[in-house]
């Protein structure tokens, strides 16, 4: 006998993870809750051999001689690195794991707009991944995540055709992404779901997938651009055959500037998310969340040349580009602002996703301001391609991103699963996460200022207690890291059952079965009220 | 009987809406993956003027200009077959219409790409038109060459996508199985990439011919 509340509430339609068992069931799937799970398994798998590298990367650090790999397996460890936890991972994340499984239901739709092309995009993400990954087991790339050339095309002795191509195929997943989130938004919207009563998640989402179909195809081109080039030998972008090596970069960083925006708006959009929850108030300033969001994805077209301060771009493009770039401070400002004044007054919980926003924000900050320092131009010829840029670029991707994706599954967790995580584990591992970051890379800010340059397997050895201090930090992170797969994955079998709506949260993804059946709604909804309508 | 709606559609207004809108985006997409090509090209002919002029005087005009004619008289069966009163027999045949005039320019296209061949225009290290002169203006030249082949190749691959999608299109018509909006689909589609075309011919055939 089964206990009869729960299986009479079950009993009207099977959960989506219930409809079927079979294999092909979840393979030949057209649900974006079961696509999300796909997508959550594979950015899993390849963020931990992302961090396999990372931790190989911190453990040669940790003595100032390259005494456990030589510099060319060095070079590609973190090229290795760079490519999929960009690429494979953090691109992907947030929008193809937690938009897909939950924007069609924040909106009140039974699915994304274009189901087979949403299963079609995880399968070329794997063709992608594949190839790419081959590409980094097979010898190794050693050009960085950036491929500058003429290195890249000309003189680099590794497998870097195959790595444009998996690159090139990830590009258009990520395409087929943003189109389908597109399209969504704009035509699947439930009666009375009107443009501002969108939780800011979605304007989050449908932000990213607007750079994400603008912005990729410029990079898709510029990397067959550098496969041209390193086939048939010709220039391109090497200058001694008539190429401009300027050129590759205005091409790359027109897309690659842009996806750290690609990276950091869905984040931002499930901190908007917990912070109302977990505070019991609405949002602070809604429409201008949903315009700063807008503004930073615009204005993040624009600011690309800051890579390029140093490169020999011309001196006045630099100034546009770094007063364009201070420019984007201000929408991001508004958002941390906003953030806090919904704090203001409210009744705070500290449960583990809320944990992971306030460890958001405060990351975020960081890595924000020290961005200012980079855009200022004199600032930045100092500080260029130093430890620094790797520190400023981890505060806003490990520490704002990933703290986000991080809050969100534990936040939607019970949503996915229809169980709760352990609390005090959640906690716990928020806690040593955010310890661990810490102590890996604020020690680079100081190592970067002090001059110590990026991507050098050996250093002087004064420089090695920050180094030891940032290996040291890393490891506390890697086991931060692993603490909430073990126990999500305990947490499967032997959760708590947390019901429809745990957190007493609005927006339509509570209204629903936890986890939802397959058509998300037994009738479909009508929205008649504001978003984050949380009184105390 | 025309396809039945999507499950997850609420009408088939819906569906048709959000058909049409993607093809917009996907346009859209379309149009940046061919920017670093333009770009690539404002590079060439501000870094390298004459040479520019010199390798586009060894494109093929008149081969070049037939297949402007026959592309746009490929787009106008495509804009009468989109017209909103048409039968679905008779837009078909447009449809094949257009496909056979879309074949016809990858003929050309193809016998085009033969003769550059031959005269050894191709930008790999066989790279030796008769005109080469110095280094720099031979670099000029043959760095034309890869963005003209590259935009070129680029374009008839997606015409021949192109010509897929109106026999696709027509065939469902001739079944009375096509959804309305199919064949705006298709149009869109293929005009977007006669449109490219007719950006491609004068910056890739007539520079400094006039």
């Amino acid at each position: 006998m089964t206990s009869a509340p729960e299986t009479a509430e079950r009993a009207q339609a099977p959960s989506y993870l219930a409809e079927d068992f079979t294999l092909w069931s979840w393979l030949g799937t057209h649900d974006h809750k079961r696509i999300a799970v796909l997508y959550m398994l594979s950015i899993t798998l390849f963020f931990f051999i992302g961090g396999l590298a990372a931790a190989l990367i911190r453990l040669e650090l940790a003595t100032p001689q390259g005494d456990l790999v030589t510099a060319e397996t060095y070079n590609k460890l973190f090229t290795a690195h760079g490519v999929i936890m960009v690429w494979l991972f953090l691109i992907p994340s947030i929008p193809a794991v937690l938009g897909n499984f939950l924007m069609p239901m924040m909106i009140g739709a039974r699915d994304l707009a274009f189901p087979r092309l949403n299963l079609a995009s995880w399968y070329v993400y794997l063709a992608g991944g594949a190839l790419t990954l081959g590409a980094l087991l097979a010898g190794g790339v050693d050009t960085g995540w950036t491929f500058y050339t003429p290195f890249s095309s000309m003189f680099s002795n590794s497998n870097v055709v195959l790595a444009l191509l998996g690159i090139l195929v990830l590009g258009f997943s990520s395409i087929l992404t943003g189109l389908n989130f597109i399209v969504t938004v704009h035509t699947m919207r439930a009666p009375g779901m009107t443009w501002f009563r969108l939780p800011l998640f979605v304007w989050a989402n449908y932000a990213t997938a607007i750079i994400l179909v603008l912005a990729t195809p410029v990079l898709a081109m510029t990397l067959v651009l550098v496969g041209i080039e390193r086939v048939f030998q010709v220039g391109i972008f090497d200058p001694a055959l008539g190429g401009d090596p300027l050129l590759f970069q205005h091409l790359f960083w027109f897309y690659s500037h842009p996806a750290v925006y690609i990276m950091v708006l869905p984040a931002m959009g499930v901190v908007s998310e917990i912070i109302p929850c977990f505070a019991r108030r609405p949002v602070f300033g809604y429409r201008f969340m949903a315009y700063a969001i807008l503004g930073i994805a615009v204005i993040g077209f624009l600011v690309w040349g800051h890579h390029m301060f140093v490169s020999g771009q011309s001196v006045y493009a630099g100034m546009v580009f770094s007063l364009l770039s201070f420019l984007v401070a201000i929408p991001s400002a508004v958002k941390v602002f906003n953030w806090t004044a919904t704090l203001y007054k409210g009744s705070i919980t500290f449960s583990a996703p809320m944990l992971y926003a306030l460890g958001f924000v405060g990351l975020f900050t960081i890595g924000g301001l020290t961005g200012l320092f980079l855009a200022a131009l004199a600032l930045d010829v100092h500080l260029s391609d130093t430890y620094f840029v790797v520190a400023h670029f981890h505060y806003i991707m490990v520490g704002g991103s990933v703290m986000a994706y991080l809050g969100a599954i534990h936040f939607w967790w019970p949503k996915m699963t229809g169980r709760m995580y352990p609390e005090s584990w959640g906690r716990a591992a928020a806690a040593i996460i955010f310890f661990g970051f810490n102590l890996t890379f604020f020690p680079q800010f100081l190592l970067g200022y002090q001059g110590m340059p990026r991507r050098y397997h050996s250093y002087p050895s004064e420089f090695q207690v920050l180094h030891l201090l940032s290996s040291a930090g890393a490891v506390v992170l890697a086991l931060g890291y692993l603490l909430p797969l073990a126990y999500f994955g305990w947490s499967l079998l032997y959760g708590r059952r947390g019901g429809d709506n745990p957190w007493r949260a609005t927006g339509l993804e509570w209204q629903t079965a936890s986890p939802p059946p397959t058509d998300n709604f037994a009738q479909a909804p009508v929205v008649t009220q504001e978003p984050y309508a949380y009184r105390q | 009987m025309e396809a039945p709606v999507a499950a997850h559609f609420a009408s088939r207004a819906q569906q048709a809406l959000a058909a049409t809108f993607g093809m917009w985006v996907f346009l859209a997409t379309e149009a940046l993956l061919f920017g670093p090509l333009f770009f690539g090209y404002l590079y060439v002919r501000t870094h390298f003027p004459e040479a520019a002029g010199a390798a586009s005087r060894h494109t093929d005009l008149v081969l070049g200009t037939l297949n402007t004619a026959t592309l746009i008289s490929a787009s106008l069966c495509m804009a009468l077959a989109a017209q909103p009163q048409r039968r679905a027999r008779s837009a078909a045949w447009l449809l094949w219409a257009s496909a056979a005039l879309g074949l016809a320019f990858l003929a050309i296209k193809g016998l085009e790409y033969r003769h550059e061949f031959a005269a050894q225009l191709f930008p790999d290290r066989g790279f030796a038109p008769a005109d080469a002169g110095a280094p720099a203006h031979a670099h000029g030249m043959q760095l034309f060459f890869v963005l003209y082949f590259a935009m070129t190749a680029l374009h008839a691959l997606h015409l021949a996508v192109g010509v897929a999608a109106c026999l696709v299109v027509a065939r469902a018509l001739r079944r009375g199985r096509a959804r309305a909006e199919q064949v705006e689909l298709a149009g869109l589609y293929w005009h977007f990439v006669d449109v490219l075309w007719i950006f491609l011919y004068p910056l890739l055939y007539l520079v400094e011919r006039a």
